[in-house]
């Protein structure tokens, strides 16, 4: 079997006549769904459109062209029945007294500006809705709305009808909201900013006065007010400092933050002391402009990208509700209150909750998300079904026989790698971490042999030249030049596709030597078809087949679909399809049947098709081939040379042999792996000392993804449901993932650069201060020189690097 | 150049009073939704007319 690159099937040389959907812009397969002159790819664009065009909302059309979302999912009736739960519903009310009620719903469909106004419109749909906004960058809308009149499930209903289905999952019912930015932050910075700009100018006839330019009784006018500005700065914008080293001291850990804290006080203490005694002007320029840029650092590096969230586990993927069947009939009930025993339905497209027994129906169960096979499985009744499997087709009703925690898969998480922070692993590992510990020691080692050589030669000297010393010494430079450097390289990285969770992670992808990748949806994606046997089909045949295809949602089916174009309509006779078996029917009166081989009744031959076309006496095959993803091959050939590559697969491994010409080692190529099994792969090539980058995307890449050291998704749409992680990649970028690496290579590079400067300038200033020869007006001038150089050095080379390595700055 | 004490008391004031604006807008959310604002300025309020009449019914979903 072998992989086939993109498009490049095509059945014959049909002319393919394009036509795209008036709603969403996806090519047209039918013109069954004309409405107005127009043409709609599928039933559920033209009723958004039909609603539209009734409330006076084609305005819609208008801001962009094919705003819509393709509508080709149809929802089923009575999905959003548990919002009429009262216990549920109250969860979500960010406000409610009965008659009017706010709700907050994330709608991840969002996308342009169209969507936009026609969300902000939705009370000339429903005047029971008083208003709606959106905000756009988190992809919420909020709505507030007259709850006596409009229930909370017909909101999200017609939400859902204009094609906007909201995304409510247990999560949203919980307390476990990801902490909003902090605005705290931010008011400090401000604080800082407009005191240290301040300060600046107070001080500046004050470096000029040794020069007698200045009448004296301004100088003291200007101390005086310096001193007061820096209060809130030393007290409000610096407390950040103080609280995090007094959690590193009662932890017994001298963290970055205790020597800053240390420069700080003293810092301070000596200004005050300077001021009163009449001795000079402190150093409290020098002071409140280390913490502004030290807080502009912090905030940017905090930065957070609002609607991505990296902390999801099966909760989210997972429906909020079950349809319970009870004594009293089906009732909805949350998922958290689900017994083993306890009879549910599951419907078309629905998630199996639970680990349970099938009780009725024909259960085919996609389980793709949670173990990475392609092919749906066909269970028969009284067989185990597990938990995050997909129904794919009639309605099932099932028993569970385990709580939804101890299901086979959800039990992953019970994994102590999931127990783990990884952000504050992270941060004990960081290299600034430990550098900043021996900083401390070497520093105060420094203070003390400084104290007593003061001591032998002139003891009026000691507290001048150390508490000079340690004010120069601060490693605010080091720290600065890491803040710097990663925040530049967080936003290069979102500018290239690959959005991390935070700074923390950028270290440890440097380290990365061993690059492991999950098959389906990762490097593979979708399906292509070949004809492997029999001549190419005629036009007319095409057309045959196209008729009998179109009507049926099997995937196989929807792909030739899709490969024969729009074709003319034809009236078909006896049309059936037979579950898990094929399509058939009779066109022109031609016989056709679509389906396996015993459905189209002939004998296996030579080639092994997935499915075949019968018409009348001729035979066709055709095989289903998982397609690479664009740049999937260059991105593994370009890897190969820098990193151990491993390939693990859920999937059995009947694609061995065209992986094979990929991977120069095909050891590492592992199949039929469990999601457990991942985990423990990663456990052991972490003992063998490796650094691991996972690249996966769903569910069964959980525990991988959580063990590894860099955990990466790849997700079609960024803000689709991926896996918890470190970082998500767009699909669409898979191709510079080796650039990425480079970069993130260089990234420890660079920082030691900017380490080097600002060590430079810690060495001139500590020769200067050890000689107790420091003045105010030296040290005005190193510090913002220093901080300065820094800033620059570390922007503009992490962007000079990225632009080498061909990356978009 | 008793002038001067004016004119610091001045500066530091108005300074003072740009970052009170800052503080404020950062309060009220002007920062939460960048993109939005942007987009919400383009539309008007009228409301264009159905294209044709058709036999309609309120977007509701039955059971």
């Amino acid at each position: 079997m072998d992989f086939t690159e993109r498009n490049d099937f095509v059945l014959s040389e049909t002319p393919k006549q394009k036509v795209d959907c008036f709603h969403c812009g996806t090519a047209c397969l039918t013109k069954d769904f004309t409405f107005d002159g127009r043409s709609f790819c599928c039933d559920g664009c033209k009723l958004v459109y039909e609603i539209l065009n009734n409330n006076g909302l084609c305005d819609y059309y208008n801001i962009q062209q094919h705003p819509g979302l393709a509508q080709i999912k149809s929802i089923r009736n009575g999905k959003y029945g548990y919002l009429d739960e009262n216990a549920i519903s109250q969860k979500l009310f960010k406000f409610s007294d009965g008659k009017n009620a706010i709700v907050t719903l994330y709608v991840p469909g969002v996308h342009c500006s169209s969507c936009m106004w026609l969300l902000e419109n939705l009370h000339r749909i429903n005047t029971s809705i008083i208003d709606s906004r959106l905000n756009f960058s988190a992809k919420e809308v909020t709505i507030h709305f007259q709850q006596d009149k409009v229930s909370l499930r017909s909101v999200v209903e017609l939400l859902t009808t204009i094609g906007y289905e909201p995304y409510i999952s247990l999560d949203d019912s919980g307390n476990s909201k990801p902490p909003k930015f902090s605005k705290q932050k931010i008011y400090k910075l401000g604080v800082a900013g407009f005191c240290f700009g301040n300060i600046m100018m107070m001080s500046f006839p004050e470096y000029l006065a040794y020069h007698g330019t200045i009448e004296h009784q301004y100088v003291g006018l200007f101390r005086i007010l310096n001193l007061i500005l820096s209060i809130p700065v030393f007290f409000y914008s610096a407390s950040e400092f103080f609280v995090s080293a007094w959690a590193g001291l009662k932890q017994k850990m001298l963290n970055i933050d205790a020597p800053i804290v240390l420069a700080l006080i003293i810092t301070y203490s000596r200004s005050i002391y300077e001021i009163f005694s009449g001795l000079g002007g402190g150093y409290l320029d020098s002071m409140s402009g280390i913490v502004f840029f030290m807080l502009v650092g912090r905030v940017v590096q905090e930065r957070a990208y609002k609607s991505l969230s990296f902390h999801r586990d099966y909760k989210s993927y997972f429906p909020i509700a079950v349809s319970v069947v009870t004594s009293e009939g089906v009732v909805s009930k949350l998922l958290a209150d689900l017994n083993a025993k306890d009879v549910v339905l599951v419907h078309h497209e629905e998630i199996v909750p639970a680990d349970a027994i099938l009780l009725k129906g024909n259960a085919r169960i996609d389980y793709s998300f949670v173990t990475g096979e392609t092919e749906p499985v066909h269970v028969s009744e009284g067989a185990m079904l597990y938990a995050g499997g997909k129904q794919n087709g009639e309605q099932i009703t099932i028993q569970i026989t385990k709580p939804v925690a101890g299901s086979y898969l959800t039990s992953l998480w019970n994994h102590r790698a999931f127990k783990t922070d990884k952000a504050s692993k992270n941060i004990r590992e960081s290299v600034v971490h430990s550098l900043s510990s021996y900083f401390t020691y070497i520093l105060l080692a420094l203070a003390v042999v400084t104290a007593l050589y003061w001591a032998l030669h002139d003891p009026s000297k000691i507290l001048p030249s150390v508490s000079a010393m340690l004010i120069v010494a601060c490693p605010c430079a080091l720290l600065l030049a890491a803040t710097y450097t990663n925040s530049n390289l967080l936003r290069i990285f979102s500018n290239n596709g690959l959005f991390m969770r935070d700074a923390t992670v950028i270290e440890q992808f440097s380290k990365i030597n061993h690059i492991i990748f999950d098959k389906t949806g990762t490097l593979t994606q979708g399906v292509a078809l070949v004809q492997n046997s029999g001549i190419p089909m005629s036009l007319d045949e095409c057309n045959w087949v196209y008729n009998i295809v179109k009507s049926s949602k099997h995937p196989y089916s929807r792909a030739m679909a899709e490969n024969l174009g729009v074709q003319k309509a034809q009236k078909v006779e006896n049309w059936q399809e037979v579950v898990a078996n094929g399509v058939s029917g009779t066109v022109a009166g031609n016989e056709i049947r679509i389906g396996n081989i015993q459905f189209i009744g002939a004998v296996e031959g030579q080639h092994h098709s997935n499915f075949y076309v019968r018409i009348n006496d001729k035979i066709y095959g055709f095989s289903v081939l998982p397609q690479l993803r664009e740049g999937a091959s260059a991105t593994i050939s370009s890897l190969q040379q820098q990193y151990k590559l491993s390939l693990l697969s859920g999937d059995n491994d009947k694609q061995r042999k065209a992986l094979q010409s990929y991977f120069t080692d095909d050891r590492t190529l592992l199949f039929n792996q469990q999601p457990a099994d991942k985990l423990t792969y990663v456990e052991r090539c972490q003992k063998e000392g490796d650094s691991i980058l996972m690249l996966g995307d769903g569910l069964n890449d959980a525990g991988a993804l959580q063990q590894s050291n860099v955990g990466i998704t790849l997700a079609d749409d960024i803000n689709n449901f991926t896996p918890g992680c470190d970082a998500i990649l767009d699909a669409k970028r898979l191709a510079v993932l080796s650039s990425l690496c480079k970069l993130a290579r260089s990234s420890g590079r660079m920082i030691n650069f900017a380490f080097v400067v600002s060590i430079l300038y810690n060495l001139i200033g500590l020769t200067i201060s050890v000689q107790a020869k420091m003045s105010p007006m030296i040290a005005a001038i190193l510090m913002p020189l220093s901080t300065l150089s820094i800033v620059l050095i570390s922007t503009g080379l992490s962007a000079f690097v990225a632009k080498r390595f061909g990356l978009k700055v | 150049m008793s002038a001067l004490y004016i004119l610091i008391i001045a500066s530091i004031v108005v300074a003072a009073g740009f970052l009170v604006a800052f503080i404020w807008s950062v309060k009220s959310n002007q920062y939460e939704d960048r993109e939005g604002a942007s987009l919400r300025m383009l539309y008007d309020n009228e409301i264009s007319k159905p294209h044709t009449e058709s036999k309609f019914f309120k977007p509701q979903i039955d059971e």
